[in-house]
């Protein structure tokens, strides 16, 4: 069971200093599948997505109890380095935030931080090909990987920003309303492109959108004020939720 | 909490309520208004006018010598500075020699340890840490230069006979020591101010991706604040060029090109300061001595625009 599982949240408690956000989050989210995290602003979504890669801890004031286990490890394990946890749980932010490099050093940045030797031309080459491919984006931008990925326009941008998670080969991808700084255009061919990436990744996404919880996921978290109130396949969920809170949720009573 | 209703336009009722009524817009906000923004605008002109002005004195003063009798040639590439031998030589070569020597040892001492104090201020050093750093960093930048003279003379010279075993302490590597410590605080400053304004995103992406603080810092921060960095560089190096008294008193002031950081050495600056005093007013050494304050003017005036340039450019291209 337990390799079936990317990530398996037990009675996790975080604190931001002396303010709890999150109260005995249990939450299994299944390999290979999409899952949806859903729940009104604040009640600590992207508070359990950035736990799930010790992203929290930058912030200096971070305190958890309780354990999250990705793939089977515990992530705040003694021996578990937040570094190696990042190399297979990818992160994409809700504003796409390539970094101020080329088309290409972006695509490698993470891989050339793991690979630790330099990356030969060909094989480079071949990485960055492989990537914008998986994110749709090889054609467009194939003549121009020298650019200043900057430049690209924000749906480029954030599909670039998905594109560079995947030469390391990550298993788990988080991501924070990936398509909130998007227009609806560039919502569904990101949404789109989720889709395509099914099966290869076990995606996690918090997403503000009702319509695209259901179009785009396979399972729903439904949360509120820092708990988990109701997690089912996204059809039940939407169809006949066995929490009220989650029904006036969905049907827009609040939030 | 309930509060008294205030008026908002005070002085409508009452005896003033016709003068507040009057459609002059020149009350007394107008009034200070104006005479704040005039303050500033002279304020902030005057930079451009006390410039101008001191050009004009240093250019004016020298400007008889120089047209009329000073051997460019003899005065950028002769060897020999004897303003008051018979008949006196006017080469400035060892004072420039000197300048650059100093400079450039006053950079290598002061770019790794300013760089290595803005990299630990702006990303490792964290709230009070962080405060105390900045007000000492600030401290080191306000001590006197005559103060650092003092220490080239008594604590730098024995240190480098001692360690080097050499005969003469007051030389290039001390006063080039003493320089880059000045100048430390302010290129830790601007490097800081450079480091501080490259987006923290930048920094959060790459740590997802697992980057170590390090990887993210040179991988990351440091190239995107690169033209920050070299503008606090060339800053720093104006700075030390334009430096007197502590040069004077750490470099031993021989008059001579140096061969190695052990020789001792002059300055520009410092060979101003102690000759200008002993020229007779309009002489032709004390017009030379103007026409080395023009030189040193414009090398800090090239710098300082470079070091603007590098900023502009780095800006645009961002
Ligand atoms: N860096 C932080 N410092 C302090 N409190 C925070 C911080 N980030 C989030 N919070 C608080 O934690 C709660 C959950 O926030 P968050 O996880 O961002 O919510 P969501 O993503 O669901 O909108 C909110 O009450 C928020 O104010
Ligand atoms: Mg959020």
């Amino acid at each position: 069971m337990a390799e079936h599982l990317a990530i398996e949240a037990q009675s996790l408690n975080l604190w931001y200093g002396t303010f709890q956000a999150l109260f005995e989050v249990d939450l299994q989210v299944r390999a290979g599948i999409v899952t949806a995290l859903i729940g009104p602003s604040g009640c600590g979504k992207s508070t359990f997505l950035r736990s799930c890669n010790r992203i929290n801890e930058r912030l200096g004031y971070v305190s958890t109890t309780g354990t999250i286990k990705v793939l089977g490890q515990d992530v705040y394990g003694e021996q578990v380095s937040a570094i190696q946890v990042r190399r297979h749980v990818g992160m994409v932010f809700q504003r796409p935030n390539p970094l101020p490099l080329s088309i290409r050093d972006n695509v490698l940045f993470g891989h050339r931080l793991h690979s630790g030797k330099r990356v030969n031309k060909a094989d480079g080459d071949a990485l960055v090909e492989e990537a914008l491919r998986q994110v749709l984006l090889w054609d467009r931008v194939k003549d121009r990987l020298d650019h200043k990925a900057t430049g690209l326009s924000l749906e480029e941008q954030q599909k670039l920003c998905i594109a560079r998670l995947l030469p390391t080969k990550p298993s788990v991808l988080l991501m924070d309303e990936p398509c909130s700084a998007l227009d609806p255009e560039a919502t569904a061919a990101v949404e789109d492109l989720i889709w395509t990436l099914r099966g290869k990744y076990s995606i996690l996404i918090v997403t503000h959108n009702m319509a695209q919880a259901r179009r785009a996921s396979d399972e729903c978290v439904f949360m509120l004020m820092g708990r988990v109130v109701e997690h089912s396949a996204t059809e039940e969920m939407f169809v006949a939720p066995k929490q009220q809170e989650t029904a006036d949720y969905i049907e827009g009573r609040f939030g | 909490m309930s509060r008294p209703p205030v008026s908002s336009t005070p002085g409508v009722t009452g005896p003033r309520a016709a003068e507040a009524k009057s459609l002059d817009r020149r009350d007394r906000a107008w009034w200070f208004d104006f005479g704040a923004r005039a303050a500033v605008f002279v304020g902030g002109m005057s930079a451009i006018l006390f410039i101008a002005a001191i050009f004009v004195f240093i250019g004016t003063q020298g400007l008889d010598f120089a047209i009329h009798r000073l051997s460019w040639s003899e005065f950028l590439f002769g060897t020999h500075w004897e303003p008051t031998v018979e008949p006196p030589r006017y080469g400035a070569l060892p004072l420039i020699a000197g300048t650059a020597w100093i400079t450039v040892v006053a950079m290598l001492v002061s770019a790794p340890l300013a760089f290595g104090a803005a990299v630990y201020v702006a990303e490792f050093a964290r709230g009070k840490q962080r405060e105390w750093l900045k007000i000492f960093i600030e401290l080191l930048a306000a001590i006197p230069s005559v103060v650092w003279g003092v220490i080239g003379l008594h604590v730098m010279k024995p240190i480098i006979q001692h360690v080097f075993d050499v005969q003469i302490g007051l030389n290039v590597l001390n006063a080039g020591v003493i320089l880059g410590l000045m100048a430390a605080p302010i290129i830790t400053t601007i490097a800081e101010d450079a480091l501080k304004a490259v987006p923290d995103t930048y920094r959060e992406a790459a740590e997802a991706m697992g980057a170590t603080r390090w990887q993210v810092i040179y991988r990351v921060v440091l190239p995107h604040a690169r033209p920050g960095l070299s503008a606090a560089v060339l800053l720093g190096i104006g700075r030390a060029f334009g430096e007197t008294i502590a040069v004077l008193m750490a470099s031993g002031h021989r008059l001579m090109i140096p061969h190695s950081v052990f020789d001792s050495a002059a300055t520009i600056t410092a060979t101003i300061a102690a000759e200008l005093g002993e020229a007779a007013k309009g002489s032709d050494h004390y017009q030379v001595l103007f026409v080395l304050g023009l030189l040193l003017f414009l090398i800090t005036f090239v710098i300082n625009l470079t070091a603007d340039w590098i900023v502009r450019g780095g800006r645009r291209r961002a």
